[in-house]
């Protein structure tokens, strides 16, 4: 009986513990795998930040403070790193275990449920996720990208974008049918990324698009790291975290829907 | 244990298992015969608390399984059809993270996870890939991984199917044991020799209803007669004798290659076939079987 009670006041959250659990036992003999994608996100912070840096060498924001460019676009490197690694690990991760090995039906018979499952993907794609922007953020300071004490929010703020991308990411992966759907997806979110205001501020471009960049939460999040890499703090920051975190928790909670729909034939 | 009423499953407008009772008591060994595509699969996904029934009541262990899933789950041992192992698990992993899943304690699903291991014989195994096994070694692996929350009751789901029957005769070895211990076991077959062996009682299904159920004693006792000869002759075409061996037995069934007659008594069956003057070039004359009431009331057609 004891044993029952428990069960069933457990039952009433989230159980994500459990899956985190089985991918730290699967990836706790291929850390090369985790450590080969921190090196690429930094690789994407020399070539782009620093090559192109030596280039353009300082740039205009809008309020008309004059900063070098590496400055500028390392926030929108780590922003993009923290969504790269949320959108692989909760797509081509999590769609591998769905269709083609078949793990949740074994993981479904027993007390979990979808949303466990959900929120177990989710809370292992953010760990993940914080390592690299942890690692990333040491660089950036180390390398002088950054000179203020506010960038240390930067780590919050990316795993909040971890979390609004994975939600993104499990939803998108409850509709995928075949790989074919994932190079859509790629390319999807490389377009995103050149034009949520990673190279240029967005008040550049013509305003028709402007427009279409305030859907995108990649622009939300890479305003928010650059306020805070630039030490550049202003209200509108609540807004840019709330637009992410309403979409991070909507998708979420469809995700986990469609999952049952899926997995409870 | 299990009661269900008028339980139905449809996928879209095809129904897979159309109005069935059953009831299964503590302690029983519970058998689900049936042709391919009988609905025997989608019956268990519903009790497993994985698949939710179209209409109709099903409770489980006490509990309602539209509401209380994970609760039930949390309960019940579950093989299914197609393994559902851990591939990127070694065999040991496969069963700790799976008690994990559970909310079972670390070192208690370590302990057990051993003792387990040991129990389906892969303890050598331990820290093999799963990719590495053989198919008897997969499902005794899934059968140990039912086990991991010492479950009221154990869902098996054609447990030997595909198996050599070195591999078959563990795997019944093992459940005999469970049977022993007072778990109920609910499975399906379609190997009559399991269903013999295994099952106090059994259900037949064809179609997603229930075609007949019993022991499988009352099953032959009340769908078949209690013996069977099996007649061949030298012919290309059997079905000649149809009318000859007319009255001869209960039932004459002719077959392509050979005529059956259903009795209750073979040798004076066999009998009346030589004084009506025939010659089969071999009689067998045995006992019915469980076989014989399956194809009695699932046809012999092929469904696949
Ligand atoms: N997920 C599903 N979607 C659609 N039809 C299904 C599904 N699962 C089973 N069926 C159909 O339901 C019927 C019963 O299948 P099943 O329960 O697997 O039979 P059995 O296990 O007795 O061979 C079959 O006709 C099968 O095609
Ligand atoms: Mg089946």
């Amino acid at each position: 009986m004891a044993v029952m009670t428990t069960l069933a006041v457990r039952n009433k959250g989230l159980r994500p513990a459990p899956m985190v659990e089985r991918n730290y036992a699967v990836h706790r003999h291929g850390w090369i795998m985790i450590i080969s994608g921190l090196l690429e996100s930094l690789f994407y912070l020399f070539s782009l930040g620093v090559g192109v840096g030596a280039l353009v060498k300082q740039i205009e924001l809008p309020g008309g403070r004059m900063v070098d460019y590496a400055v500028f676009v390392a926030p929108a490197m780590l922003a993009n790193a923290a969504m790269n690694a949320a959108v692989a690990e909760t797509t081509f991760n999590v769609f591998g275990k769905l269709k083609w090995m078949k793990l949740y039906d074994g993981v479904l018979a027993t007390p979990m449920r979808p949303r466990d499952v959900a929120a177990g993907e989710i809370t292992w794609a953010l760990i993940r996720g914080a390592i690299y922007s942890a690692a990333f953020l040491v660089v950036m300071a180390a390398l002088g990208l950054t000179d203020t004490w506010w960038a240390v929010l930067a780590f919050p703020g990316s795993v909040l974008i971890g979390l609004t991308f994975s939600g993104i990411g499990m939803l998108a992966t409850t509709y995928f049918r075949n790989w074919p759907d994932f190079d859509w997806m790629m390319a999807f979110i490389f377009v995103m990324f050149l034009f949520s205001g990673s190279f240029a501020p967005i008040e550049n471009y013509p305003s028709w698009l402007q427009w279409a960049v305030y859907a995108s939460p990649l622009y939300h999040g890479i305003e928010l790291l650059r306020a805070f890499s630039l030490g550049d703090l202003s209200p509108m920051l609540l807004v840019h975290a709330a637009y992410l975190a309403v979409v991070g928790a909507v998708c979420m909670g469809f995700a986990a829907r469609r999952l049952s729909k899926l997995l409870y034939k | 244990m299990i009661s269900a009423r008028g339980l139905i499953k449809r996928y879209g407008d095809h129904t897979a298992v159309d109005g069935i009772d059953i009831t299964v008591p503590k302690g029983q060994a519970f058998g689900f015969l049936g042709p391919n595509g009988a609905g025997k699969s989608t019956t268990m996904r519903m009790i497993g608390c994985v698949s939710p029934p179209t209409a109709g009541e099903l409770r489980i262990l006490g509990m309602d399984a539209a509401t209380q899933g994970p609760a039930i789950r949390a309960r019940l041992g579950v093989v299914p059809q197609d393994d559902t192992l851990d591939t990127e698990l070694n065999l040991l992993e496969n069963l700790v993270i799976y008690a994990r899943y559970f909310g079972i304690k670390y070192k208690v699903a370590r302990e057990r996870a051993r003792e387990l291991l040991d129990f389906v014989q892969l303890s050598d195994r331990a820290e093999s890939k799963v990719e590495a096994l053989s198919g008897g070694m997969r499902r005794r692996l899934t059968i140990a991984r039912s086990l991991i929350n010492e479950p009221d009751l154990v869902m098996l789901d054609e447990p030997t199917t595909g198996l050599d029957p070195q591999a078959r005769h563990l795997v019944w070895e093992r459940l005999f044991r469970l049977k022993k211990r007072g778990v109920t076991l609910v499975l399906t077959t379609h190997y009559m020799d399991e269903a013999e062996q295994l099952c106090d009682r059994l259900v037949v299904m064809d179609g997603g209803k229930i075609a007949a159920e019993g022991t499988p004693r009352q099953l032959i006792e009340t769908h078949v007669t209690r013996e069977v000869v099996e007649l061949r002759f030298n012919t290309e075409d059997h079905s000649a004798y149809a009318e000859k061996l007319d009255g001869a037995a209960e039932r004459v069934e002719v077959l392509p290659d050979r005529v059956l007659l259903y009795t209750d008594d073979g040798e004076s069956s066999v009998s009346e076939v030589h004084g009506r003057g025939l010659s089969p070039a071999s009689v067998l004359e045995r006992r019915a079987t469980l076989e014989d009431v399956f194809l009695r009331l699932t046809g012999r057609t092929l469904v696949d």
